[in-house]
């Protein structure tokens, strides 16, 4: 029961209330200071959100306060000097060429760089103000609040609804009224229920791609947690399928705070509120590549008038 | 014009291949078949030779009947045998497929390029390559010499080849596991052991099943450890742990080399036997593993 705790529900209730998109802004908070961010921030898409000046931030907006934060795998240093603040009930894209480390930030996120051998990440990782690398902090607890969507999707060798039932089982929930309730909630949400209501004791596995994706997204958000990571959830999709993923992005973060990372510097242009650029550097003496972050700022203001000169090399296509 | 209009299709209707590679082609083609054939024969031969001569004293009394005393007798059953068989491999398979499956999550799941899963892995392979007569020796030495002649012993030294066979089956079936379902269970917040009970075994349960089917169809037919530790009996016994007990297996051996011709038609039935309860066994592993295994429709 614990887990649930961390996530406010009176946010929740609110924000699926608010499934228009326009009332999303006009949303009440409590804390007044917070009305100037959050007036402009969960803004359309299209309006290239800009939070614009970095008015002072409500602490209670930050979901991650990422500082100096670097990554290693034995003596190799994949990614390091990432700054930034990701903020609730907003898309962050994360864009850069190959080998950038934009995968490996995202994985320092829900502590999935964990798994790997060798993996060491130094630098301060702050979540609602916590140290996730703290040692008392068990990155099972940490999964649990925020979620993963991988680039191949990759659904159980199980049926549709075992597929989405697996996280609130976890969790421990075991009554089969309650399961069908989050099941076909999730599966609602991530738009798939239509195509699958009548079918959930069929395997996951027989399933397209596209809906493969929409039902990891569900297995994931059946687990409500508060933040989704998307490593290029899209990647191995068709256009039709992507569009349809970046639709139900739009809808989801009304209720969760997503990060993903794309290959596709339109896809982030389109979804994203706010954009971090990376790129890898080359060390001289023994070829290998570092990624560092570049700048981050609002989406809209990543692809019009970036500060830094690499950015606007990237997002211009003069260099990928 | 038109010539070099037409060229680009009428290519295709001339092949480029040349007549060395097509008679390789062939060749390789007979050969396939032929090796097939050849492997074919053996097994068609045994399977034939044993139901033609095994149907014939095979009925449900010679499942149950006791063996007769004496080889000169006729008719008679290998009840005693049956039974011995049956509970020697059950406890064999009880003691060995559990921990050799344990073994290999900790091989694959855990220890990973650990010292310890190194050594295990090692010790694994040179145990399988131990001759079951070396096994049944070492049985006999450390625990019949001490404890007496009983099923328990003949499962022991099964046991310790089965051992083997699951640890690196298993083994093998978590590999072909994919990561990606590991990680998806770690993301939804799922422990390291619970990811390997409710992900990483049923994804890999069909294969695993296999790999243990095989092994106690290896050790139900093995004789050599069975002859010195289980020891010899005509009486049904159902107390593994303790009295003489006999196997299908080895009462194939004791029967088969005597001259008359009564033991001689008991030892076939009793191989029949042996080849169905073998047979019988792998089809309830499939049938388990089809249950439990991936659904991929």
């Amino acid at each position: 029961m614990s887990d649930l705790d961390l996530r406010s529900h009176a946010d929740v209730t609110e924000s699926q209330t608010a499934a228009d998109p326009e009332a999303a802004p006009g949303r009440p908070t409590a804390d007044p200071s917070s009305v100037e961010p959050s007036a402009v921030a969960p803004s359309e898409p299209e309006a290239a959100a800009g939070p614009g000046d970095e008015g002072p931030l409500d602490p209670s907006q930050a979901v991650f306060e990422l500082a100096d934060l670097a990554v290693h795998y034995g003596e190799f240093c994949a990614v390091r000097g990432v700054d930034m603040t990701i903020r609730k009930n907003e898309i962050t894209a994360f864009i850069g060429p190959s080998g950038c480390g934009k995968t490996t930030v995202l994985r320092c996120l829900n502590r999935m760089n964990d798994l790997v051998v060798g993996a060491r990440v130094t630098g301060q990782v702050l979540y609602h103000g916590v140290d996730l690398y703290d040692d008392r902090v068990d990155p099972v607890e940490v999964r649990k609040r925020i979620g993963m969507v991988f680039q191949k999707p990759n659904p159980f060798p199980k049926s549709i609804y075992d597929n989405v039932a697996f996280g609130p089982k976890v969790a421990g929930i075991r009554k089969k009224a309650d399961l069908d309730e989050i099941v076909e909630e999730a599966l609602t949400k991530a738009a798939l229920w239509d195509e699958v209501k009548d079918r959930l004791g069929k395997s996951g596995i027989g399933l397209s791609g596209g809906q493969q994706q929409r039902l990891c997204i569900a297995r994931t958000i059946a687990t409500r947690p508060e933040v989704v990571l998307m490593d290029e959830p899209c990647s191995a999709l068709d256009p039709i399928a992507t569009a349809r993923i970046e639709d139900l992005m739009a809808e989801l973060k009304h209720e969760y705070t997503i990060v993903i990372v794309t290959h596709n510097m339109q896809q982030a242009a389109r979804v994203s509120d706010r954009t971090a650029f990376f790129t890898a550097e080359v060390n001289d003496i023994d070829d290998t590549r570092t990624g560092l972050l570049v700048e981050f700022d609002a989406t809209e203001r990543i692809f019009s008038t970036p500060t830094d000169q690499r950015t606007e090399n990237y997002v211009t296509g003069r260099f990928g | 014009m038109t010539d070099t209009m037409a060229a680009p299709g009428a290519v295709l209707l001339q092949s480029t291949v040349r007549p060395g590679r097509r008679l390789r082609n062939v060749a390789a083609t007979v050969w396939m078949w032929g090796a097939l054939l050849v492997a074919l024969i053996p097994l068609g031969a045994v399977i034939y030779y044993l139901v033609s001569k095994g149907i014939a004293v095979f009925n449900l009394s010679f499942l149950t009947e006791d063996i007769p005393a004496s080889p000169r007798r006729t008719g008679g059953g290998m009840g005693p045998a049956v039974v011995g068989t049956l509970i020697i491999t059950l406890t064999a398979a009880v003691m060995a497929i559990p921990t050799g499956i344990l073994g290999a999550i900790y091989l694959h799941e855990y220890g990973a390029k650990g010292k310890l899963a190194a050594v295990t892995r090692f010790m694994a392979d040179v145990m399988s390559g131990v001759p079951s007569i070396v096994m049944g020796l070492f049985i006999y030495a450390t625990w019949v010499l001490v404890f007496g002649l009983s099923g328990f012993a003949g499962a022991l030294a099964l046991a310790a080849l089965m051992l083997p066979i699951v640890i690196r089956s298993t083994e093998e079936m978590l590999r072909l596991v994919p990561n990606e379902l590991r990680e998806a269970s770690y993301a939804l917040g799922n422990s390291k052991w619970r990811t390997i009970v409710t992900v990483v075994l049923p994804a890999a349960m069909a294969g695993i099943t296999s790999g243990a089917m095989l092994a106690v169809a290896r050790a139900a037919g093995e004789t050599a450890p069975l002859l010195f530790c289980v020891g010899v009996t005509s009486k049904v016994n159902w107390n593994v742990f303790s009295g003489a007990n006999t196997a299908l297996s080895a009462q194939i051996f004791a029967n088969a080399q005597t001259p008359f011709a009564g033991a001689q038609e008991r030892a076939l039935g009793a191989a029949f036997t042996l080849v169905a309860i073998v047979f019988l066994l792998t089809v309830l592993a499939r049938f388990i593993s089809s249950r439990y295994s991936v659904k991929t429709r």
